[in-house]
């Protein structure tokens, strides 16, 4: 079981890849109305990872080109929308590297597009391939156990399983399976993918989850940069109360106990 | 297993009288649903639903945003051949229109695509007419390599082909198959091509299928609207851009709304598409199938396409020509049909910019 050592939020940071972070919340740049906003999205959000999908950078283009809007200071954690299968996410990562996106690598390998759910197996391949090109890896996958044993052993920096299907917006659907994973898996637990509002990710992080990868909720929203602080504010304060240890909370009111009282008449009368 | 046994299933499905007996009340519900069945769809193109537009357009918008972003993908045809052996009643480029045929050679197509890509496009898609002993799929293969050169991601909208020809074009370097059913009325379909291979309605009906079993990423389909009444082929549309869907999850299906324009033969719609029954498509497409893309090209006016634009359509063309060699060629210049649409890559972007949407030039590229 995952032990928490830090145990007040200033101490709090978070290695993950061979970094030390002082944000856990991750962002995205993409569904955006313009790239234009994303320098300010990172500032008010306080995001120190962005992702960024590969099929979309066009590196011979000067003047539209995602890259150009991302601040310096943030770690690019290049993704494979789009692959298929392992070894398209495989050629992706090589050449996400090979034109200067560093060592982090978000594995998705989708062979559904109805409901764009990530196919485990496909991503456990390619996970052991690029650890073994010294990658760090970063994979999006269902909440499966299974899955995510296998990918300790590939030797993935971390997991990122989906609260709810990409784009839904709907939550964490798949609380139970995340506690599951944060309960059972020693490396970093990133819920993405599902976090449609601030509770979502306050949810996750109350939860015990290490940290949030939120796009869609921020890019679509009227105000990306008021959202992504609020998205900020609400991971900082899910990750307090993880820390604090929460109250147990109880199914019924505990002012009497009628099952049992009755014992406490026999311990006055002994 | 082929599309045409769905088909079958509801070939005489009555759908017409159906969606008369359908009231606002089943609109209401249907457009709450999460995951709505095929009968809601029917309800979302009834009658009744064109008096709950509104609350429809609102939720395909939510529904674009959360798949797609505020974002709108750009491509822009480019026309290689015009030969063309078929005798569709409706075509520009039908065998007997009297015009000059022309087939751009390796030069033309290099100046064709530099120019082109000058405007930072970088999905293409081209075409040519039925004449695979001219517009060769040797040719096509060396086209695509010349292609590769300017753009990462090249489509095809070219004649029915063999899985395997398929395949032999996408290891050319083609990840996406544009073919449309033109009508899935197969009786009418009959009438409407009476000379050439595309009479063969199966052939033509199977191609998508072909296309996703030889590999391609996209497979984008559609009905002529204008030929048949549009409630019936955007039903079977549907009907088969779901069953594409189910059978092929690793290909990505999207849906085209070309309405019939004149073409210089003046071919006039039997029956006429408004524009209101174009959004309630548009509407209706993104309920039914949230992930599906939906395509509008420059057939549509400047107004009509700047109005749809959030309401769920994915990708448009823009800085189109539909003659051979029409960006660089000036003395070839028939054209398939009629642009409405006349703006400029640089203007459509910088109108898309103007109301917050980002265009996407790339997508994709081979990895």
């Amino acid at each position: 079981m995952k032990e928490h050592h830090a145990k007040t939020i200033d101490n709090d940071l978070f290695e993950v890849g061979g970094k030390i972070l002082t944000s856990r919340l991750f962002i995205g740049t993409g569904k955006y109305a313009s790239d234009d906003i994303i320098p300010q999205v990172c500032k008010h959000s306080g995001a120190c990872v962005i992702t960024v999908a590969l099929r979309r950078v066009d590196f011979h283009s000067k003047t539209d080109n995602v890259m150009q809007h991302i601040p310096e200071h943030m770690q690019l954690m290049p993704n494979t929308s789009g692959a298929r299968n392992a070894d398209e996410a495989v050629r992706i990562a090589r050449l996400a590297r090979a034109m200067g996106c560093g060592n982090w690598i978000k594995i998705e390998v989708i062979t559904d597009n109805r409901y764009l759910l990530p196919d485990g197996y496909e991503t456990v391949k390619a996970t052991e391939i690029l650890v073994r090109e010294n990658f760090s890896v970063f994979p999006y996958i269902n909440p499966d156990l299974y899955v995510a044993r296998d990918l300790v052993n590939a030797g993935a920096s971390a997991i990122m399983p989906l609260g709810a299907p990409i784009g839904t917006n709907r939550g964490i659907r798949t609380e139970e399976m995340i506690h599951i994973l944060i309960e059972e898996i020693d490396i970093p637990v990133i819920v993405d993918a599902g976090i449609g509002k601030p509770s979502h990710a306050c949810q996750a992080m109350e939860s015990g989850a290490d940290a949030c990868l939120v796009n869609t909720a921020i890019a679509t929203s009227d105000n990306p940069v008021l959202m992504g602080e609020a998205f900020a504010d609400a991971v900082h304060s899910g990750r307090k109360a993880y820390l604090a240890g929460q109250a147990v909370t109880q199914q019924w009111a505990s002012a009497s106990s009628p099952l049992t009282g009755f014992l406490s008449s026999l311990e006055k009368n002994s | 297993m082929s599309f045409y046994s769905e088909y079958i299933k509801y070939k005489n499905f009555d759908l017409l009288p159906m969606m008369e007996s359908i009231n606002k009340n089943d609109v209401q519900r249907a457009i709450q649903k999460n995951r709505p069945s095929i009968k809601d769809f029917v309800t979302f193109i009834s009658p009744s639903a064109q008096h709950l537009l509104e609350p429809m357009a609102q939720k395909a918008q939510d529904i674009k945003k959360r798949y797609f972003g505020n974002t709108i993908q750009l491509f822009t045809p480019m026309y290689l051949s015009n030969y063309c052996i078929n005798h569709c009643l409706y075509c520009g480029f039908n065998h007997n229109v009297k015009m000059t045929r022309y087939q751009m050679n390796e030069k033309e197509i290099e100046q064709e695509a530099s120019t082109i890509s000058k405007t930072g496009l970088k999905h293409i898609l081209i075409l040519t007419g039925d004449a695979p002993s001219i517009a060769s799929i040797d040719y096509l293969e060396n086209c695509c390599h010349l292609l590769k050169k300017f753009f990462s991601s090249i489509s095809i909208e070219i004649y029915a082909l063999e899985t395997n020809e398929y395949q032999r074009l996408i290891d050319a370097g083609v990840d996406g198959l544009t073919i449309y059913q033109e009508t899935y009325h197969e009786n009418l379909y009959k009438e409407l091509h009476p000379k050439g291979p595309k009479k063969n309605y199966r052939f033509r009906l199977d191609s998508p299928q072909r296309g996703a079993i030889a590999g391609m990423r996209n497979v984008n389909i559609g009905a002529l609207l204008g030929l048949d009444f549009w409630q019936r082929d955007i039903f079977y549309t549907v009907l088969h851009a779901a069953w594409l869907e189910s059978m092929y999850p690793e290909t990505e299906i999207s849906i085209s709304l070309p309405r019939l324009r004149p073409y210089d033969g003046c071919y006039i719609p039997k029956h006429p598409v408004s524009d209101k029954e174009m959004v309630q498509m548009i509407c209706a497409i993104r309920l039914f199938l949230p992930r599906c893309g939906i395509t509008i090209s420059t057939r549509e006016n400047e107004w009509f396409r700047n109005n749809i634009l959030t309401l769920g359509v994915t990708k448009m063309s823009a800085g189109s020509s539909t003659a051979v060699g029409g960006h660089t060629i000036k003395e070839h210049h028939h054209s398939q049909f009629e642009i409405s649409d006349k703006r400029s890559v640089e203007e459509m972007v910088h109108y898309l910019k103007q109301v917050n949407i980002q265009p996407l030039y790339k997508d994709w590229e081979q990895f």
